[in-house]
């Protein structure tokens, strides 16, 4: 492995600055303050969550991520009390739906974008002459940039219809028709649902898990590749048997840090799952809804119900958990793997 | 035991003959690669072009001049939010980040700058959704916050808090990244270690901390959910005033525009659209230039 970028002399350079306390102290002290801001932030946010989740979670208890009822009752009766709580009459918090749709529409995503990322990036490293190269780049590059409000307007009213009238029907009618498959058949419905979701979230996480795969497959040796077509691998054999081995946990990093984005991905699911609060999907192209999904497009509620602003907090709480868990597993694995420049969660 | 096997069949040259399945699969693999670099393709243009399609045609410039009315009008008000809100977190979430990310590739050692930087590894992986929903509760809320309604501040904040980890990550890899020998150079010149800092290393990391910021302006030009409920959404012109006075932005009418019933409405949607696609296009633009112009001024 490459060692680190600059460790000549680092030391020195290091503690002369730091001998020089005196001059640079402002400096120092503003940093300390700057640098312990994400810190500070983030324990707020967990104590936040965690002290305004409550009332939900004496409310409604484990019934919260076993249920599958959501109703905010009726918002403009009058509050009542139980065990000691207000709340609106008939409000019910299952939210087992929102959680399964999160995880299933992920699953979907990371299934289509993780072939296609991998392909394409072996692709570009290995074939591709480095002009295209450098324009398959921009491509990512863009795909990555692009507003998510702008990938959600584009599946709700350019590729979910367009998906719904000539693409579903056939998956419907080939596999859809094949028994032990029969979530793939049915009324493929108008567009707005679980597969269109989680083709959308496909194309968020692509430039992530491809832009990291083709850097990494960039940095496999040379030897190493040279050796295994001296002993007679074909590409395919090379790539599977050497290349991708080389890389694989790097690889793994990204695809977590991706389906971090497609958990927590919010306003382009909003528009495209049909925001079917409280009830799972029938079938593949049903509507359905996210934890993301509905905070976003239900917290107009919660002004006039203090019990619903407990409940997303709690809801949000319950995000947080399964990215977090996420997370702590990519950075463990990215860190010990690769340097990119930036976090490749989001960004350019 | 010896146990005998037959040699493989060669061809007229001595080699031995490459069984078909094995060529079939490599070709099955390179098509397969192909389809992929297709699947990538293909959907940017189709989102490019299909958003230019939608949006073209009905364009008017008067979209640029005249602000918002209920469903339709112009969008010159979210124009002026968006780049309002850009610019505040320009400065409070980039000095914040610049900041923290000289002190910890310069100051901070040990377990100290482990625990700032999971710090902000972690803030980096968490939805911004729940970022917006913490906002309101703790900033705009009534109901157990600060009560200071939708506005300006609130969307500053929480986008600051969103874009703070790219450009503290930034900042440390550039500045971890210019090479000892600048130091040691400055350092033997008799430079003091604060003007060493200022007038060369931070002037060599500052391609890298730009590309940060630019980074950090694609995301709060393009973020919605986080902003829907702090900015809130307003028709008229933005003032500067800080909070109680609800802010329009450019990627609202995107999310709520676009199935309403009003034709005009879409329209406006799709118009917004183009606006943050030109603006995501001018970032994206500007970053490449100040990577090519970093790499011709090295050395």
């Amino acid at each position: 492995m490459a060692p680190p970028v600059m460790s000549r002399g680092e030391g020195t350079v290091r503690s002369s600055l730091r001998r020089a306390g005196r001059s640079a102290g402002p400096l120092r002290v503003l940093g300390f303050i700057g640098a312990s801001i994400p810190g500070l932030v983030l324990i707020a946010l967990l104590v936040e969550l965690v002290v305004k989740s409550i009332p939900a979670i004496s409310y409604s208890g484990l019934h919260f991520v076993t249920g599958s009822a959501w109703s905010f009752g009726a918002e403009y009766g009058a509050p009542v009390q139980s065990q000691g709580l207000t709340h609106m009459p008939d409000e019910q918090f299952g939210a087992l739906p929102e959680i399964l749709g999160t995880l299933a529409t992920s699953a979907i995503a990371l299934l289509i974008a993780v072939p296609v990322s991998i392909g394409a990036a072996l692709l570009i490293v290995e074939r591709l002459p480095r002009r295209l190269a450098s324009v398959v780049g921009a491509f990512l590059e863009l795909l990555a940039g692009v507003p998510s409000v702008l990938i959600g307007l584009w599946g709700a009213l350019t590729m979910g219809p367009l998906f719904a009238r000539h693409v579903y029907p056939l998956i419907a009618d080939s596999i859809g028709k094949v028994p032990g498959f029969g979530a793939l058949g049915g009324s493929t419905g108008n567009g707005q649902g679980l597969l269109t979701s989680g083709l959308v979230l496909a194309v968020m996480v692509i430039p992530i898990i491809a832009s990291t795969a083709r850097d990494l497959i960039r940095g496999v040796p040379v030897l190493p590749r040279e050796g295994a077509v001296a002993l007679g691998m074909s590409d395919f054999e090379c790539a599977r048997k050497v290349t991708l081995r080389w890389v694989a946990s790097g690889i793994f990093g990204a695809i977590v840090l991706g389906l971090g984005r497609a958990l927590g991905e919010t306003i382009a699911v909003a528009m495209v799952c049909g925001v079917a609060l409280g009830s799972l999907p029938t079938n593949l192209y049903g509507a359905m809804i996210t934890i993301a999904a509905n905070i976003v497009q239900n917290l107009e509620t919660a002004i006039t119900d203090p019990m619903d602003l407990s409940a997303f907090a709690y809801l949000a709480l319950v995000l947080l958990v399964i990215t977090l868990v996420t997370n702590v597993i990519a950075t463990l694995l990215v860190r010990r793997v690769s340097g990119t420049a930036l976090p490749a969660g989001r960004g350019l | 035991m010896a146990q005998t096997t037959r040699p493989p069949a060669t061809d007229a040259a001595g080699w031995p003959v490459i069984p078909a399945s094995r060529k079939v699969a490599n070709l099955l693999y390179w098509i397969a690669c192909g389809a992929a670099l297709l699947l990538i393709i293909g959907p940017a243009l189709w989102l490019v072009g299909g958003l230019l399609a939608h949006a073209l045609p009905h364009w008017q410039w008067s979209v640029l001049t005249t602000n918002t009315n209920g469903e339709t009008g112009g969008l010159k008000q979210a124009i002026l939010g968006t780049l309002l809100i850009t610019l505040g977190v320009l400065v409070l979430g980039g000095t914040i980040s610049i900041l923290a990310g000289v002190y910890l590739a310069e100051f901070a050692t040990g377990r100290h700058r482990t625990l700032m930087r999971s710090g902000y590894e972690i803030l980096s992986g968490i939805p911004s959704i729940v970022l917006g929903l913490v906002g309101y509760m703790v900033l705009v809320s009534v109901n157990g916050g600060a009560g200071w309604k939708y506005g300006l501040l609130p969307a500053v904040i929480v986008v600051s808090v969103i874009i703070t980890p790219y450009i503290t990550k930034a900042t440390e890899t550039a500045l971890l990244q210019v090479p000892a020998s600048y130091r040691e150079a400055a350092e033997a010149l008799g430079m003091s270690p604060s003007r060493t800092l200022f007038t060369i290393v931070l002037k060599a990391a500052l391609p890298g901390i730009v590309t940060g910021l630019l980074v950090a302006v694609a995301i709060s030009v393009g973020e919605t959910a986080p902003l829907l409920y702090t900015a809130g959404w307003s028709d008229f012109t933005p003032s500067l005033q800080l909070t109680g006075q609800p802010i329009g932005f450019l990627t609202y009418p995107v999310f709520a525009f676009f199935n309403l019933p009003d034709p005009k409405a879409q329209i406006l949607s799709y118009d917004a659209g183009l606006l943050l696609l030109v603006l995501v296009l001018v970032v994206i633009i500007i970053g490449r230039l100040v990577v090519a112009w970093s790499r011709r001024h090295a050395e």
